[in-house]
């Protein structure tokens, strides 16, 4: 039996009531059972945080996170993954199937929920994949996955392979209820390009990808979302011209939500310039312009991108400290994404500390259909606090995570994450795992 | 002085003043190339090493020489035939190399910003020898000498490049060197040849040789390399030729005195015809002499031979 967990003082912005007020916390028995002005603990085993000064939102769902188990336990596991990601606060986490195996039966799925239960500290969701192998050519057996417990299906890493597979996908999962989520690229586009397409393309000599590879993508899902009535979420949009097909469609009814990295918000492809091509600038889709920036921004605002998640992607030092060509796409995103986000969008007036609870647990959460993304009462006991006034510097090597691959090492930042509360047990507080 | 100890990379990040040091330096070693005896004591006891993870004759031999008329001792390491093959890492290979003395890192690399890497990794300064689709400094600073050499300025010079610039290190560093010397460079190659805002660059670019080429002091024809045509750039080298090659028609739009200058290796009969390459005009063997004199005075710079 869980103890009680009361959390005090807190300014609490929860967006599905649209509460802004300072309010105590109460969970009982892992769910939340009361939000009210000082109320005090029932009883001497109750667990009280202090809030005071802090921001109390419901728990963050980082909706792709690379958790690399099974396979790739050198780069990062389920027990490292979701230690950072109760580090960087959130209470929640969905893994990508682009494992060895993929997560593409629900044996897999079956392992990583186990491993999860034994190991994580926050809550794992498995993501499946939508063919078999990833490998575009067969569907992969989703409404087993899903019964097993995978929320959402994906060919992550790559796009699912062609119109026609996708079409079959998103029709087959009407019968699950389960969103796809697309990774939209059009390979032959990309293929052999290590960054942006343009100018710094050019000055680097590095070869580019350009925007029109996501860009072909997406018209494509878009067309077969219409097609299908499908349920589509877009992973990791990263240009103007992606954002404005979706703000159409979106417009037209087409049932499409996306998701926008913190990296892709902030950096840009001069950063590989002025980095001296650091490999740690080096993912996929690729830091793009600054034109791309303020409209994924814009898109924020507008409501276009319904969420913020981290793609999360841990490389160990000997795939990055390596060639530029030579170096696995990815950053390890799940311990920077919320003071970057505080740092760079909320403080800055771009977006409101309630959008900010919308875009990475409100919308996470319906958009994955798993519970929490509230405060309500009876929802699950899981919540982020924010200290908005810690000011810090990034420093990748007291990363939790095994990947230390961060283009934001040494950046001085202000707002952190305080504490991290998983079903009513405080998993972090006071920046410090429990 | 400020290239002594330091890295070569690119012409990018160099300073006028540094590439006019080079240039001056190269001018005066340049006479220790006609003597009898090549040999000075300058560099005596310094060791330079070449890590060549691509092919190369040219550049390979003319840094290992000027080293040597130094009185330098260089030693080379080609990736075919080492540890490479076993699965050692370039980080690796440096450090190892470097345990064994060496003073200086001379690499090419087909990986662009390898040479950048390299400078992460190592202590000792680093000169780049080609990396990529990047840079290839030192072939642009031999470049400049040799047009030096003709024109004996480079201000107000009209320099047309011709060819694969998408590809090629070697526009990239004249494009970054001729136009902070003042020169008005125009580019031209087939448009699946031109990489994305070229022109932000401060040079022109022409999709026809001839608009390029109209007025020119110099016209450079960069080699098509057909070892970096991954996908349908070009449909055959007979088209690329008939279009976009060098050739007594399309040379008569430059100036009359106009010198016609290549890298090296050529596709003779593909990106320059035979008569143009062995014309007067041409200077793509004076190119080779320069190289080695712009090689000693980096060379010289960097290891801070003077006393």
């Amino acid at each position: 039996m869980a103890k009680d967990l009361l959390i005090k003082g807190g300014r609490v912005i929860d967006p599905s009531s649209r509460t802004d007020q300072v309010l105590d916390v109460l969970v009982v028995d892992g769910k939340i059972a009361d939000l009210s002005e000082n109320i005090e603990p029932e009883n001497a085993a109750t667990t009280v945080l202090d809030a005071t000064r802090k921001i109390v939102m419901p728990g963050f769902i980082d909706m792709h996170v690379h958790l690399r188990e099974p396979g790739f336990e050198h780069k990062e596991d389920i027990e490292s993954g979701t230690r950072a990601a109760a580090k960087g606060g959130f209470t929640a986490v969905a893994c990508m199937p682009n494992t060895e195996p993929a997560c593409d039966s629900d044996t897999v799925v079956t392992g990583i929920l186990e491993k999860a239960r034994k190991r994580a500290c926050v809550r794992v969701y498995p993501i499946g994949a939508v063919t078999k192998g990833r490998a575009g050519k067969e569907l992969a057996e989703m409404g087993e996955m899903r019964a097993a417990g995978a929320v959402a299906f994906s060919d992550d890493g790559s796009p699912v392979a062609t119109a026609e597979i996708l079409r079959c996908a998103l029709e087959y999962l009407k019968s699950f209820d389960a969103v796809l989520i697309e990774h939209p690229e059009d390979l032959s586009l990309s293929a052999g390009g290590q960054i942006n397409y343009g100018l710094v393309s050019t000055v680097s000599g590095l070869r580019g990808i350009p925007r029109e590879s996501e860009e072909v993508a997406v018209a494509r899902d878009l067309l077969i979302a219409r097609l299908t009535g499908g349920r589509l979420h877009f992973a990791h949009i990263s240009t103007k011209g992606a954002v404005d097909l979706i703000r159409q469609a979106k417009a037209r009814g087409i049932n499409v939500t996306c998701e926008v990295t913190p990296h892709h918000l902030i950096l840009t492809d001069e950063m590989v310039l002025e980095t001296a091509y650091d490999t740690s600038t080096k993912v996929n889709p690729p830091l793009r312009t600054q034109e791309d920036v303020d409209a994924l921004r814009d898109a924020l605002a507008d409501g276009t991108i319904d969420a913020i998640a981290t793609d999360h992607a841990p490389h160990h030092i000997d795939e990055k400290w390596v060639e530029y060509d030579y170096a696995d796409f990815g950053i390890s995103g799940l311990e920077t994404a919320v003071s970057l986000i505080i740092d760079r969008l909320v403080l800055p007036g771009i977006i409101s500390w309630m959008k900010m609870a919308e875009l990475m647990s409100y919308n996470p959460a319906r958009i994955l259909g798993v519970p929490g993304g509230t405060l309500k009462p009876g929802a699950p006991g899981d919540i982020t606090i924010i200290d908005p006034d810690c000011e810090y510097s990034i420093l990748p090597h007291n990363f939790e995570s095994k990947g230390k691959n961060s283009p934001f090492v040494g950046w001085r930042v202000i707002g952190a994450p305080y504490g991290t509360v998983v079903g009513g047990k405080a998993v972090m507080y006071d920046r410090r795992l429990i | 002085m400020s290239l002594r100890g330091n890295d070569l990379l690119s012409l990018r990040e160099m300073s006028p003043e540094d590439m006019e040091l080079v240039l001056s330096t190269a001018r005066s070693l340049k006479e220790i190339l006609s003597r009898p005896i090549k040999k000075v004591p300058t560099l005596r006891g310094k060791v330079v090493c070449t890590l060549f993870y691509e092919p190369s004759t040219r550049t390979k031999t003319s840094f290992e020489l000027a080293a040597r008329y130094m009185s330098a001792d260089a030693v080379s390491f080609s990736s075919a035939s080492s540890s490479v093959k076993k699965g050692e890492s370039l980080a690796d290979t440096a450090r190892n190399l470097t345990m064994m003395g060496i003073d200086l890192a001379i690499m090419r690399h087909s990986v662009s910003g390898s040479c950048h890497f390299l400078a992460k990794v190592l202590d000792i300064p680093v000169v780049n020898a080609g990396d990529g689709m990047n840079e290839h400094p030192t072939q642009a600073l031999l470049d400049i000498f040799t047009i030096l050499d003709y024109k004996s300025r480079i201000r107000g010079l009209k320099v047309a490049i011709i060819g694969d610039i998408l590809h090629s290190r070697v526009a990239r560093s004249n494009i970054f060197g001729l136009t902070k010397m003042g020169a008005e460079v125009c580019v031209a190659g087939p448009s699946t040849l031109l990489p994305p805002d070229i022109e932000r660059l401060g040079v022109k670019a022409y999709t026809r040789p001839e608009e390029a080429i109209e007025g020119a002091d110099v016209v450079y024809v960069l080699r098509l390399q057909l070892e970096r045509q991954a996908k349908s750039l070009f449909p055959s080298k007979r088209e690329y030729r008939d279009f976009f090659g060098i050739d007594r028609h399309r040379l008569s739009y430059a100036k009359d005195d106009a010198i016609v200058m290549h890298p090296g290796p050529m596709n003779r009969g593909v990106e320059i015809t035979t008569d143009i390459a062995d014309s007067p005009r041409s200077v793509i063997l004076d190119q080779v002499t320069s190289g080695v004199a712009v090689r000693m005075a980096i060379l010289y710079l960097i290891l801070g031979g003077w006393d």
